[in-house]
C-alpha cells in the first residue's frame, strides 16, 4: 500500500510559560515536537505497512526547521518525507494549508498512486481538526474523520472498513480507497523506532519542494492572500468586575475557613443553595429507606 | 470578555464585499440530529443566533436534514421554539445516517440557493466534519471552536473569538470577502434558551437530489454508548475539579471525596491528566468538556486559559490554591489561599455536616 501520512511541528505546549506580565507567549527554547495528535496517525499508516507492504510517506508544510519533525517520523518507520517550503505560504489559515497539502499529495499520487492519506484529528497549536477535511474534498477523496479502529482492508475491491467515532456510538462504515482517515487520540501507541530505521532517519534524504515542485496551481490559493480568515485582534482575558471574595485560611484552623465558606457560599449564591438542599432532601430519603 | 484590558489590535483591515456577496442574508443554524436525536448544542446556537440575527435586523433559519419522516417535522417546530424563523427541510432517505458526502453535498448546495451570511454548527464529531467538508467546498471561513461570537456593526462582520495557542489570551477572527462566515461552537459554551412553544415559523422544502447508488460510503451498523459508566460532566451541576497542585496521584481521592460527599462529578485539568492520575475523559477546557454546574471548586488548579473556557460560566466558582496570584483567582468567586490537602478534607466534613452525611 502507499500511504501519506501528514504531520505538523508544533511548539511542546508543556514547556510554553506565558510572560506574567505582558501576557504574552514565551517561545524561546520552547522545543519542537510531532504534533502527538499526528503520532496515531503515522502508528497506524506503519501498521497497514507491516501487514501489507508498500511505503509510507510523512509530509509536511511547513518553515525548513521542520525537517527534525520528518526524522523523527522515519525513525519509526516511515520510508519517504517530504517538506514543502516556501515563503509565500507564510500566514496560511486551514483553507491555504489543505490547498498546499493536496497539491502536494496529488503530485505524489502522479509518481505511484496513493490509497491512503492520514492526518491527526487535530493539532495542538491550530486545534481546528479542519486540515484533514479539507484535503479530503480537495482531492475528492472519501473521508473518513475520528476513525478508531482500521477492521479491514481488502486490497483487490480496494475497499476499506472502519470504526469511527459519532456523538452518540461507534459507526461502523465501509468505503472505497482511496481515502483520507484523520485517526482517533488512544486508538494506538506510537513504536519505538528499530535501531536500523533510527540510523536511516539520520541520513535519509528528505525531499524538500518549494511551490513549483509541490505542483501548486494557483499562487493565489495560498499564504496569507489564500487565507479567508484573519486575527483582527488578540487580547487577555478580562478579569470579572469583582474580586473573588477572599475566604480567610489559617493552617492551624482550616475547620474555619471551610465552615465560613460554606457559609458565605450558601447566603449569596442561591442557586448553590438550592442545588445542595436538594441533595440534602435526597439524602435523608435515601436514609429512609434503609 | 468582549472589552479586554490588554487590547492589542493586529490589523485593522476594512472589509468590502464584492458585489454577488451582498446577498448573503440571515443567519443559519444546522440542526444536528444522530439517530432522530437533536444534540442540545443545536439550541444553544439558536440562542445565539437569535442574538446575532436581530442586531443585523435579519431571519433566523434552521437547517433540519434527515430520513422523510415526521421527525424532521417535529425538529422543524423545536427549532422555531428555540428561536427560528424559518426552517429549511431536507429530507432524503440517503440522508438517514450521516455520512460526510451526502450531507456536504446537501448543505453546500442549501447554501448556495438561499445564501445566509452566518452559518454555524456545534463542534461535535458530526459538526466539525461537516464545517471543514463545507467550507472547504465553498472555499470560505471556518472558525472552530469559538467561545464568543458578536457583530461588529461597522461593517456587520462575524466576530468569532477563541482562546489562541499556548499563552492565555483569546483572538477574534474574522472572515474577509468571502460568505458565509462559518464558526463551530462547542457543547455548553452558549446557554440554553427558553423554548417558546408558542413560535412558529416557515418551513421551507429543499430537494436535495441524492440518490443512494451514488454514495460510495456505506454505514454497516451502530454501537450505542453504553452511558452507564460514562462521567457526565456537562450535565453536572457540581463538580469538584483537581490540578497539577494536588502533588501526587494519591492526593487526587481528596477529590474524589469532597464529589463523594456533595454528590458531584469530579473534573481535572489537562496537567492532571497528563500526569497519569486521572482518565482524560474527566479533563475539562478547551480540549475537554465544556461544563457550566452551579457550583465548581476547582482545587490546585492555575486557572489557564484553556481551562477557564470549559469552566467559567459556572454560576459559582470556588478555588483553592496556595498562591495568592494564581490566575483562577481573577474569574473565581471564592477564593482560598492555601494547601488543598488541608483545605479539601475540611470542605467535606462541613458540607458533609451541613448535607447530613458523616
Ligand atoms: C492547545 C492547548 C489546549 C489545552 N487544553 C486544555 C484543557 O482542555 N484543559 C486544561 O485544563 N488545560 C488545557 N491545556 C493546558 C493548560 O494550558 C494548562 O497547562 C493546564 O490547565 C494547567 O493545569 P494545572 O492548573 O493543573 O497545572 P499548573 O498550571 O501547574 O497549576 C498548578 C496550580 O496548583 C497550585 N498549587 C500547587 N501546590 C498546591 C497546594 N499544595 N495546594 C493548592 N494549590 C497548589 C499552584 O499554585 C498552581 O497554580 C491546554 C493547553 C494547550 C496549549
Ligand atoms: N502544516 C501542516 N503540514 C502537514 N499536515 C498538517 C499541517 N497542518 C495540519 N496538518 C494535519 O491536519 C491535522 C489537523 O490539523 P488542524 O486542522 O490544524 O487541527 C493535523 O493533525 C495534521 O495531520
Amino acid at each position: 500500500m502507499n500511504i501519506v501520512v501528514c504531520i505538523k511541528q508544533v511548539p511542546d505546549s508543556t514547556h510554553i510559560r506565558v510572560h506574567p506580565v505582558t501576557n504574552t507567549i514565551m517561545r524561546q527554547g520552547v522545543p519542537a515536537i510531532i504534533n502527538p495528535y499526528d503520532l496515531f496517525a503515522i502508528e497506524e499508516a506503519l501498521r497497514l505497512k507491516d501487514q501489507f507492504g508498500g511505503k509510507v510517506t510523512v509530509l509536511t508544510m511547513g518553515p525548513p526547521q521542520a525537517e527534525p519533525a520528518l526524522r523523527k517520523a522515519m525513525s519509526y518507520g516511515c520510508d519517504e518525507a517530504v517538506l514543502v517550503t516556501d515563503k509565500v505560504f507564510a500566514g496560511a489559515d486551514t483553507l491555504a494549508t489543505s490547498y498546499v497539502l493536496a497539491c502536494a499529495i496529488r503530485t505524489l499520487d502522479a509518481e505511484s498512486p496513493v490509497d491512503l492519506v492520514f492526518t491527526g484529528k487535530q493539532t495542538i497549536d491550530g486545534d481546528t481538526a479542519q486540515v484533514g477535511p479539507g484535503i479530503a474534498k480537495r482531492l475528492e477523496m472519501e473521508l473518513l474523520t475520528y476513525v478508531s479502529r482500521i477492521v479491514s482492508v481488502d486490497r483487490q475491491a480496494r475497499r476499506i472498513r472502519v470504526e469511527r467515532r459519532a456523538e452518540g456510538g461507534v459507526q461502523v462504515l465501509e468505503t472505497r480507497l482511496p481515502a483520507l482517515i484523520t485517526m482517533l487520540e488512544g486508538s494506538n501507541e506510537i513504536r519505538f523506532g528499530s535501531a536500523p530505521d533510527m540510523f536511516r532517519a539520520a541520513r535519509a534524504e528528505i525531499r524538500v519542494w518549494d511551490r513549483n515542485a509541490a505542483g501548486i496551481d494557483d499562487i493565489k490559493k495560498v499564504g496569507l492572500k489564500g487565507s479567508p480568515t484573519i486575527v483582527s485582534r488578540v487580547f487577555g482575558p478580562t478579569p470579572r468586575a469583582e474580586k473573588a471574595k477572599q475566604i480567610p485560611f489559617d493552617p492551624q484552623t482550616p475547620e474555619a475557613a471551610a465552615q465560613a465558606l460554606l457559609e458565605q457560599v450558601l447566603a449569596e449564591v442561591p442557586k448553590v443553595k438550592k442545588e445542595l438542599d436538594g441533595r440534602k432532601n435526597a439524602a435523608t430519603e435515601g436514609a429512609s429507606h434503609e | 470578555m468582549s472589552n479586554a484590558k490588554t487590547d492589542k489590535p493586529i490589523k485593522k483591515r476594512k472589509i468590502k464585499l464584492d458585489e454577488a456577496l451582498l446577498a448573503y442574508r440571515g443567519v443559519w443554524v444546522f440542526v444536528e440530529s444522530e439517530r432522530g436525536h437533536v444534540h442540545p448544542v443545536s439550541w444553544e446556537l439558536m440562542g445565539q443566533a437569535r442574538q446575532l440575527a436581530d442586531q443585523l435586523g435579519v431571519e433566523v433559519c434552521g437547517v433540519v436534514m434527515g430520513a422523510p419522516g415526521p421527525a424532521l417535522e417535529a425538529q422543524c417546530q423545536a427549532a422555531f421554539a428555540y428561536g427560528a424563523d424559518r426552517c429549511y427541510r431536507v429530507a432524503s432517505p440517503v440522508l438517514a445516517d450521516y455520512r460526510n458526502v451526502p450531507y456536504t453535498q446537501a448543505l453546500t448546495d442549501l447554501v448556495n440557493a438561499h445564501k445566509p451570511e452566518i452559518l454555524l454548527l456545534g463542534a461535535t464529531t458530526l459538526g466539525r466534519d461537516l464545517a471543514g467538508s463545507v467550507a472547504t467546498t465553498l472555499k470560505t471561513g471556518l472558525t472552530a471552536d469559538c467561545t464568543e461570537l458578536a457583530i461588529d456593526p461597522e461593517d456587520r462582520c462575524l466576530l468569532s473569538t477563541r482562546p489562541t495557542f499556548g499563552g492565555s489570551l483569546l483572538c477574534t477572527i474574522v472572515t474577509l470577502n468571502y460568505r458565509p462566515q462559518m464558526a463551530t461552537v462547542r457543547h455548553r459554551v452558549m446557554p440554553m434558551p427558553e423554548p417558546q412553544p408558542e413560535r412558529s415559523g416557515l418551513i421551507i422544502d429543499f430537494d436535495p437530489g441524492l440518490i443512494e447508488t451514488d454514495i460510495v460510503t456505506k454505514v454497516l451498523e451502530f454501537i450505542p454508548d453504553e452511558q452507564r459508566d460514562k462521567p457526565q460532566l456537562p450535565y453536572a451541576e457540581i463538580i469538584v475539579s483537581g490540578g497539577k497542585g494536588l502533588g501526587k496521584a494519591e492526593n487526587f481521592k481528596l477529590v474524589w471525596d469532597l464529589a463523594h460527599v456533595l454528590g458531584a462529578e469530579v473534573g481535572a485539568s489537562r496537567a492532571a491528566i497528563h500526569a497519569g492520575w486521572i482518565s482524560a475523559d474527566r479533563q475539562v477546557g478547551q480540549t475537554g468538556k465544556t461544563v457550566r454546574p452551579a457550583l465548581y471548586i476547582a482545587a490546585g488548579i492555575s486557572g489557564a486559559i484553556q481551562h477557564r473556557v470549559g469552566m467559567e460560566a459556572s454560576d459559582c466558582i470556588i478555588a483553592v490554591n496556595n498562591d495568592p496570584n494564581a490566575p483562577i483567582f481573577d474569574f473565581a468567586h471564592y477564593a482560598i489561599v492555601g494547601d488543598c490537602q488541608q483545605i479539601l478534607p475540611a470542605l467535606a466534613r462541613n458540607f458533609g455536616t451541613y448535607l447530613g452525611r458523616h
